[in-house]
């Protein structure tokens, strides 16, 4: 068994989205950063200032530290997005924008 | 076309939010529900977006009972069209206008587009957030809320890491561990900054796991007996990892609220989960111009706001539970009717809420005073080049310096010297923490808008279209 897996939710069938392309699996209802922290992924964004990683820290939309590019449309807060399937997630640098 | 109903729009549909309108649409009031979550529940009945397949949510009966109630009524209600319930909406303003009420609310996780709402009265039920004090290492990855680990293990139905550590202080951390526990999470140390005292006050009443916990409750709290270490009066000092956490070190808090010489340990984990206590959501209240007690919106018996037409009701208004936050919204939910369809309201009518608000807001007032303070020498541990304010990276050196040698006095100038708090968050993150390193007194901050809003929104608000 999977020890990353959670033990006893069964809430539908898998589909998948991509992280900086690479395929990871997202279950339905799950918000973009509970897919990614359920594949190992903690951290999906780089700071503008030091450019440190970051990810999830409040998990309710208030802090806005998880904030990722979906879909081409940069700070996106991830514990709010609900994942999709073949979404395109990608990491932020700084403010997402190329500057 | 019948006689026009008064509208009230209740703002968060957590517990409060549910009994407010439930109680109002039951009294000749047609209730606008608007929450920015994708469906009702709020932190404690938090809900998986149901997915094909998606088991019924285990909960403790009394809960599941609750739970069912509120969430049948609703139905009724929604069916017959007494209530509206407007989903994935963030409010960012509410406006008075000639003695009605403007709700503005962002669209959808996007937020680039804003609808608007009118309506005779508001009823604020939104909530609390979780207040984090800064130490070294709490920005790297892996280091999350403790409601932030629940939410994420609950309404994402993830399991947030494998070994974890849940530090902090209050009565979120105890279900918080079960939580984790009942995911799969194997939860190492629950460390409580308070004495032992204050564990022995939690009550049932708020100690009992909240909803999404799946039938691994009972497991999870007999895991946590066996696996977890429990100590109180102890402290995360600091996390440690390159780019992400990899251990916390933890110390004794000793008499003088210092770290106690030679009691550091380091535990390795993956997952901290940290917190210290609620803070109630009160931007809304403020941008109305509702009096403030303290760090809550302050009401009156009836749960009225200072502000005609705004009732406030839940942990807007103080943190006390779900349970004491569904008797705030009955009774403000009645009141609000009342007045509304032109009766007097009548206390007798929810009498029963009422002492049920009584008794728990003593028992919150008990169990916040068991809790107590957090040592009062916390800032010493935040090291200078410690990030304080996590969205403008300002560092508590930056903070120190603003006070020491620009001499900010208050917390306003440390903000405007530093960039403090003018981040995405609005400083809701980071105050208690910056006023702390900058031993400032944490002033209630005036949010003009209750989320940061874009610009092209501004320009062009929404006309207020009536609810369907
Ligand atoms: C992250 C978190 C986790 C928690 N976990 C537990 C737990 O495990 N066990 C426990 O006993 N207690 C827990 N609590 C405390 C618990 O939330 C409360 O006891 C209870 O839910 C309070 O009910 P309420 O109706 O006052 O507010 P909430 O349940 O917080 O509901 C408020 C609602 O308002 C919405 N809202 C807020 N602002 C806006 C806005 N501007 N626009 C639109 N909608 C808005 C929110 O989305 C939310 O749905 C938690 C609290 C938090 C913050
Ligand atoms: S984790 Fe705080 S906003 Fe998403």
């Amino acid at each position: 068994m999977d020890p990353v897996k959670p033990a006893r939710t069964h809430p539908g069938t898998p589909f998948t989205v991509t992280f900086d392309g690479r395929e990871i699996q997202a279950l339905p209802g799950q918000s973009i950063a509970a897919a990614l922290w359920s594949s190992g992924v903690t951290a999906w964004r780089t700071t503008r200032g030091a450019g440190r990683l970051r990810g999830a820290f409040c998990g309710i939309g208030v802090c806005f530290d998880c904030l990722v590019t979906v879909d081409g449309r940069p700070n996106q807060r991830a514990c709010l997005v609900p994942a999709v399937p073949g979404a395109d997630v990608r990491t932020q640098s700084g403010t997402g924008h190329d500057d | 076309m019948t006689e026009r109903r008064p509208v009230l729009a209740v703002i968060g549909a957590g517990p409060a939010g549910l009994a407010a309108a439930l109680a109002a649409a039951s009294r000749g009031v047609r209730v606008v529900l608007v929450d920015s979550a994708p469906s009702v529940g709020g932190q404690f009945y938090r809900q998986p977006v149901p997915g094909p397949g998606a088991r019924r949510s285990q909960m403790l009966a009394h809960q599941r009972r609750t739970w069912d109630r509120l969430r049948a009524g609703l139905d009724v209600h929604l069916t017959a069209g007494r209530v509206t319930h407007l989903s994935d909406r963030h409010v960012w303003c509410v406006e008075r206008e000639s003695g009605r009420f403007v709700v503005h609310a962002l669209l959808g996780p996007a937020q680039e587009e804003s609808a608007a709402v009118r309506a005779d009265a508001v009823l604020l039920a939104t909530g609390g957030y979780e207040k984090v004090l800064p130490f070294p290492g709490w920005t790297l990855p892996g280091v999350v809320t403790a409601g932030g680990a629940q939410a994420l293990s609950k309404g994402g139905l993830s399991l947030p890491g494998r070994v974890a550590v849940v530090a902090g202080s209050g009565p979120l951390l105890l279900p918080v561990a079960t939580g984790l526990a009942a995911a799969g999470t194997r939860v190492v140390a629950l460390i409580e900054t308070a004495a032992p005292a204050a564990f022995a006050r939690q009550a049932r009443t708020w100690a009992t796991t909240p909803v999404k916990l799946a039938e691994g409750a009972v497991h999870a709290a007999r895991l946590l007996r066996r696996r977890t270490s429990v100590m109180s009066r102890h402290m995360v000092v600091e996390a440690h990892g390159e780019d992400r956490v990899e251990s916390v070190t933890v110390t004794a808090v000793g008499a003088d609220g210092r770290p106690a010489p030679g009691s550091e340990r380091r535990i390795v984990c993956d997952l901290l989960a940290v917190g210290h206590g609620l803070l109630p959501h009160t931007d809304l209240a403020e941008g109305l111009g509702c009096r403030l007690d303290g760090a809550s919106v302050r009401v009156d018996d009836e749960q009225r706001t200072d502000v005609p037409g705004v009732w406030a009701a839940g942990e807007a208004t103080g943190i006390g539970g779900a349970d004491l936050s569904l008797a705030e919204g009955h009774i403000a939910g009645r009141s609000a009717a009342a007045r509304l369809t032109g009766t007097a309201p009548d206390p007798r009518g929810w009498a029963r809420a009422a002492r049920t608000r009584t008794r728990l807001r003593t028992f919150f007032a008990a169990l916040e005073s068991a809790y107590g303070e957090p040592p009062a020498r916390w800032p010493e541990q935040v090291t200078d080049d410690t990030v304080v304010c996590r969205c403008e990276e300002v560092t508590a050196g930056a903070v120190r310096e603003a006070v020491a040698e620009l001499g900010a006095g208050d917390l306003r100038t440390v903000k405007l010297l530093t960039r403090a708090g003018m981040g995405w968050c609005q400083g809701r993150v980071c105050e208690p923490g910056v006023a702390g390193v900058a031993g400032c007194a944490l002033a209630p901050a005036r949010r003009l808008l209750a989320r940061p809003v874009p610009l092209g929104v501004l320009a062009a608000p929404a006309d207020p279209t009536p609810p369907q």
